[in-house]
């Protein structure tokens, strides 16, 4: 691989494992805190996939660049603005209302870009790997979409509180469809879809799932944006504390 | 099989799964192919899923095993074809219900992302009056229903 297409492939690799491994550990702070049982087995299940997402994209990552020497150190051992995520994924939780409209969100977007990864993307083992990770973020989709609706359609708390939701992650949406001249570059090459030609599926369906639950679709407009440029909000410093504690405390320790 | 791993077979063909103890590896069909280059087996397996946290168990299991009789493997995953509960054995399906999970039902392509299938039979007393608990279970692989008639709770495994 030219080192100019080795740069572009390891980027684009770390945006999409960040986004995956922040709403992985995200998602994780629910493990003993879920509304029901059923709940709490579901999401750090989730959880868990996430960052098994991550955890095989950050090892791709790794044979692209040999500074890295395994998916640890990228996920433990980088500084804050080397981080690419999405805005979107490393806000708080919230309450469970808004970790499933997030996922909701965020799984659906996922689930279409798999599917371009699986048809037009020339790097042959990310385009193997999506295969698999449609199939388990359709199954993520599903699940949050089906609390989506039943607390919309449930009562008018549940209902307020989803519209609470709404408005509180509408800020964030706009990156999630960004174009920039990295991502442009990416689909030139053939090795990711443009965020924004996922943009109708995805709003097909998130727009069909919010009416079902007696919800209004947001208004999505380039509000806050940064994350891919390692520009991130004051809740990730506290994710990160959080998250690389133990190999910060006790560098190299093992299992 | 290819020539020269049948030894190989033999012996990865009784290793069972660590968090379904009464399947074999073989019996889901986590272990796709075996193959030799000069120096080492090559052993390509696919896993059930992408985060499942007992990956690295098989790895590490297959490779001692494999040591044991003196050969020396490299493992590696594969996810394309992405595995399917199709290819579990009649065999593990048996041993799945003998063991209190209702086995996944065959797979048909139109049904990815719609509900999870209705006729779900009880390990237990064979009734198909159930009902889902939850799309997550205990382990990644399996998901949660509950018997209607003599009202027990039980897994059953995904059909992905």
């Amino acid at each position: 691989m030219k080192s100019n297409m080795a740069d572009m492939v390891f980027e684009g690799l770390l945006r999409i494992a960040d986004d995956n491994l922040i709403l992985g550990h995200r998602t994780s702070e629910w493990c003993g805190h879920a509304p029901t049982l059923e709940e709490d087995l579901a999401l750090p299940n989730i959880a868990l996939d996430l960052i098994g997402h991550a955890q095989t994209l950050y090892c791709l990552a790794c044979e692209i660049n040999s500074r890295y020497k395994n998916e640890d150190q990228l996920a433990f051992l980088r500084l804050e603005h080397e981080y690419k995520n999405l805005l979107l994924v490393e806000q708080e939780n919230g309450d469970f209302g808004n970790t499933v409209l997030r996922l909701f969100y965020f799984s659906t977007f996922m689930k279409y870009f798999w599917e371009r990864v699986k048809i037009e993307c020339c790097f042959t083992k990310l385009k193997e790997f999506s295969e698999k990770a449609f199939l388990e973020t359709s199954y993520h989709s599903r699940y949050a979409s089906q609390w989506v609706v039943t607390l919309g359609d449930g009562t008018d708390e549940s209902n307020l509180k989803m519209s609470n939701a709404i408005a509180n992650l509408e800020p964030f949406l706009g990156e999630l469809f960004n174009n920039d001249d990295f991502t442009e570059m990416c689909s030139q090459n053939d090795f990711l879809p443009e965020p924004t030609s996922i943009f109708d599926s995805w709003k097909n369906e998130v727009k069909a799932i919010l009416q079902k639950g007696n919800l209004d679709f947001p208004d999505i407009i380039l509000k806050k944006r940064g994350g891919r440029k390692g520009e991130h909000s004051e809740a990730f410093g506290y994710l990160l504390s959080d998250l690389q504690y133990m190999q910060r405390a006790y560098p190299n320790s093992s299992w | 099989m290819e020539k020269g791993t049948e030894k190989a077979w033999d012996v990865l063909k009784d290793l069972t799964d660590p968090e379904l103890p009464f399947l074999t590896l073989d019996d889901l069909g986590v272990i796709r192919e075996i193959k030799r280059n000069d120096k080492n087996h090559v052993v390509i397996i696919a896993p059930t899923y992408i985060g499942c946290p007992a990956i690295s168990v098989i790895e590490e299991k297959i490779a001692s095993e494999l040591k044991k009789i003196g050969i020396s493997a490299i493992i590696e995953k594969s996810f394309s074809p992405p595995w399917s509960s199709d290819w579990i054995s009649e065999n593990g399906r048996k041993k799945m219900e003998e063991f209190g999970i209702s086995p996944p039902h065959p797979r048909k392509a139109d049904t990815i992302g719609e509900p999870l299938l209705k006729d779900v039979k009880c390990p237990q007393c064979t009734s198909y009056r159930t009902e889902k608990v939850s799309e997550f279970g205990s382990t990644a692989c399996k998901s949660l229903y509950r018997c209607l008639d003599c009202k027990e709770p039980f897994d059953h495994f995904k059909c992905v």
